[in-house]
């Protein structure tokens, strides 16, 4: 037998050339540099700058920016609003996802039609979202709004009440998520094979305590993935939505961190302390992606 | 071939092509970023194309870059690359960063460079005090300038006795109180809410009683300047309208003009505070009542009120870029303040004409009788000759500051502060601000 036909029966490819492979993820290499690491880059110098916007005036200050941040107590302030709507945010689209995937699993009829509907408002943009929320509970003409003020007597007031403006927001960025966070969930469940849950029906055990003893825990790397997902989407494209919805407001109380990189850096042209900002948000992104890689891979199932 | 006969081809084809260059050349083209849209867009290429139909030389090409703050950024970026435009416009809260760029031609020198003779004491002065620099010298082309006015429901007026506001006498805060008191007895929902809080509120009502906003002249004077909002009148003032919320003679509509606009048209508010340019928004949104405009407000004891301070943008001329393009953008200044570009702007947009003979002009028309609402920004604008104080704002990372002071009045609303605790903490932050951005610019 020859070389070449050993070759093609092997099941890795193997290059012969050593600078092909190279070639080959040149692209990706490039795309990933000029969009990520060269930004990412300057980002880090512009943190440990003073500078004007136009960049004429530039001056080395060391970890100034990062101090002027964390003597800062509306930041910190801003890193726990952040942690909460994250938090929240996360419980809520995950507990809706799951509820959801349970029940659609269970559908018999029209079953591509059901999930096709579920999944559909992950399709909306971030902002669209934001509004659509606004119309719904926006103290003037909310719809549901007028209905909170006359059924449960409350003075729904989401420009002033930092409690209903946070409430606001952690719904309009957890509806979007519930469906990304539903597929996620059905693929999940349909991954788990029938007999385990056949026995243990057979055994006696009720389906709630079916779901609790086989259904969760055999979910759990899907339901790792989906926090940290979720977390990560809060931390960033929910954005769109304070954007359109409070603009951080009432008071600074949902300043999360990515709207107040914006504030000072886009709005603000204040490039040194955004530029800080930013890489702290970096870091922490980086913390949970490494904790995504140490935990979730090891313990997800690629395999039925 | 011989040298030389190559050497006279080459001369030949050389000066052809000189010819022919001459011969079709295309005009100087003139960059001009603008965050004009819609209707108003519209007005700013009527503008361009009737410069650019009165001469052949140069091309005025206009260019929506989006909101603001989006064509601050494209500026900058654009000037970081050396791929700056000729003219940017920047809105009023930027002056003070655009001003220290060093990537300016100031105005007076551009047109002073380029021969013309303008009369500046011919435009509205209070327009132009907020783009001079400490010297008097003016920096920048104001281009869109608006002042906040106070818009009624005449209706609701009048089903509650209450008359008609003069357009020249402003009202005192204490009628005020009482027409919204009136108002809210008469069963409408609220009496006033306002659009642009610090704005209409802080900076406003700094200026129209002369009260100083920031040390050094607001600002003017030097980097080393500090806000000073925390003074008795201002927390008077803020307390007030807090006190107004118990029985919503005053309510909150949202930082911007959105919110407070829809309650106004809403009819669930009976007094508006905006700037004149709502008028043609209210125009067009609002069909079921009538409604007119009134001069803001103002405390008993100030016998003489001073003028109110201006929003809105200028346009800022870059350098760096080839000199012979800079007479195409001072010959389009001179025809962008002309009577003819001002007053088709006036009219279209509601904005101020920039200058006192466009002004007269409109006056002598007629179109204030026929369209008084207009002419209301433009008296309590130029009222008086501004003070030191009243004259405008010119503080490093005003953007940030209006942020601060609008966060720290929300607080005031909801209950979490005290009028003083507020202001005292707004400048408290504003000054943070104030002396980073001092020290960017040592």
């Amino acid at each position: 037998m020859s070389d070449t036909l050993f070759d093609m029966i092997k099941k890795r490819s193997y290059f012969k050339s050593r600078r092909l492979p190279y070639l080959l993820i040149l692209p990706q290499i490039l795309v990933t540099a000029t969009f990520f690491y060269w930004p990412a880059i300057q980002g880090i110098v512009a943190s440990f700058q003073l500078s004007d916007p136009f960049g004429f005036r530039t001056q080395f200050v060391w970890f100034d920016n990062y101090i002027a941040l964390f003597i800062d107590p509306l930041y910190l302030k801003s890193i726990l609003t952040t942690l909460f709507f994250s938090g929240s945010v996360a419980l809520v689209s995950i507990c809706g996802g799951l509820f959801l995937a349970t029940m659609a699993n269970r559908v018999l009829k029209f079953t591509s039609l059901t999930r096709t509907f579920l999944i559909w408002p992950y399709a909306i943009a971030p902002a669209i979202s934001g509004i659509l929320w606004l119309f719904l509970l926006h103290p003037s003409y909310g719809v549901v709004a007028i209905f909170i003020e006359e059924w449960f007597n409350i003075d729904w007031n989401p420009l002033l009440e930092s409690s209903h403006a946070m409430l606001m927001i952690v719904m309009a960025s957890a509806w979007k998520n519930i469906s990304y966070n539903f597929v996620f969930f059905l693929a999940g469940l349909q991954a788990i094979p029938h007999s385990l849950i056949e026995a243990a029906a057979m055994d006696g055990a009720s389906p709630f305590r079916r779901f609790w003893a086989i259904t969760f825990p055999l979910l759990s790397p899907t339901m790792f993935f989906v926090t940290v997902m979720t977390i990560i989407f809060s931390f960033f494209e929910s954005f769109g939505i304070i954007h359109a919805v409070t603009q951080g407001g009432p008071g600074g109380s949902t300043n999360i961190l990515v709207y107040k990189v914006y504030q000072d850096g886009f709005i603000g042209l204040n490039l040194g302390s955004s530029s800080a900002q930013s890489v702290v948000l970096m870091g922490l992104i980086i913390l949970i992606t490494v904790l995504q890689f140490k935990y979730v891979e090891r313990k997800v199932q690629y395999t039925g | 071939m011989s040298k030389i006969k190559c050497f006279w081809l080459v001369m030949a084809v050389g000066l052809l092509i000189s010819f022919a260059g001459s011969a079709f050349a295309s005009p100087t083209e003139i960059h001009w970023w603008h965050a004009m849209r819609g209707s108003r867009g519209e007005v700013v290429q009527t503008i361009v194309d009737s410069f650019n139909n009165s001469q052949s030389d140069y091309k005025v090409v206009a260019t929506y870059k989006g909101a603001y703050d989006e064509v601050v950024n494209a500026g900058v970026a654009a000037v970081r690359a050396g791929k700056q435009p000729h003219i940017l416009q920047a809105f009023e809260v930027g002056t003070q960063t655009m001003m220290l760029s060093g990537a300016i031609y100031p105005i007076h020198e551009l047109m002073a460079d380029k021969g013309y003779k303008v009369d500046w004491s011919q435009y509205l002065q209070p327009v132009l005090s907020y783009y001079m620099n400490a010297d008097g010298n003016l920096m920048s082309m104001p281009f869109n300038s608006s002042t906040p006015v106070m818009y009624y429901n005449v209706d609701l007026f009048k089903q509650a006795g209450i008359p008609m506001l003069s357009k020249d006498t402003p009202i005192t805060w204490d009628e005020l109180g009482d027409i919204t008191g009136k108002l809210v007895k008469s069963g409408v929902e609220g009496g006033l809410v306002t659009a642009w809080q610090s704005w209409t509120q802080v900076e406003n009502y700094s200026a129209i009683h002369n009260i100083p906003f920031a040390s050094k002249s607001n600002g003017y004077e030097g980097l080393d300047t500090e806000l000073m909002i925390n003074n008795d009148k201002v927390i008077n003032h803020v307390a007030r309208l807090k006190s107004w919320m118990a029985d919503k003679r005053f309510f909150y509509g949202g930082q911007k003009y959105q919110g407070p606009k829809s309650e106004f048209i809403a009819q669930n508010a009976g007094v508006y505070i905006d700037s004149i340019s709502g008028i043609a928004k209210l125009k067009s949104a609002v069909n079921d009542f009538s409604w007119d405009v009134a001069p803001l407000p103002v405390e008993a004891w100030m016998k003489e009120p001073q003028n109110s301070i201006i929003g809105g943008a200028s346009l800022w001329v870059f350098k760096g870029l080839p000199k012979k393009d800079y007479a195409g953008v001072a010959a389009f200044m001179k025809h962008l303040a002309g009577n003819e570009s001002q007053i088709l702007w006036h009219k279209e947009t509601g904005y101020f004409p920039i200058t006192l003979t466009a002004y007269d002009k409109l006056k002598a028309d007629g179109y204030y009788e026929a369209n008084p609402l207009q002419e209301v920004g433009i008296k309590q604008l130029t009222r008086r000759i501004p003070t030191k104080i009243s004259r405008g704002l010119r503080l490093g990372y005003f953007i940030q500051i209006r942020n601060i002071i609008n966060e720290e009045l929300e607080l005031v609303w909801n209950d979490s502060k005290t009028p003083k605790q507020a202001m005292d903490n707004a400048v408290a932050r504003s000054n943070v601000k104030l002396r980073e951005f001092e020290r960017t610019y040592k």
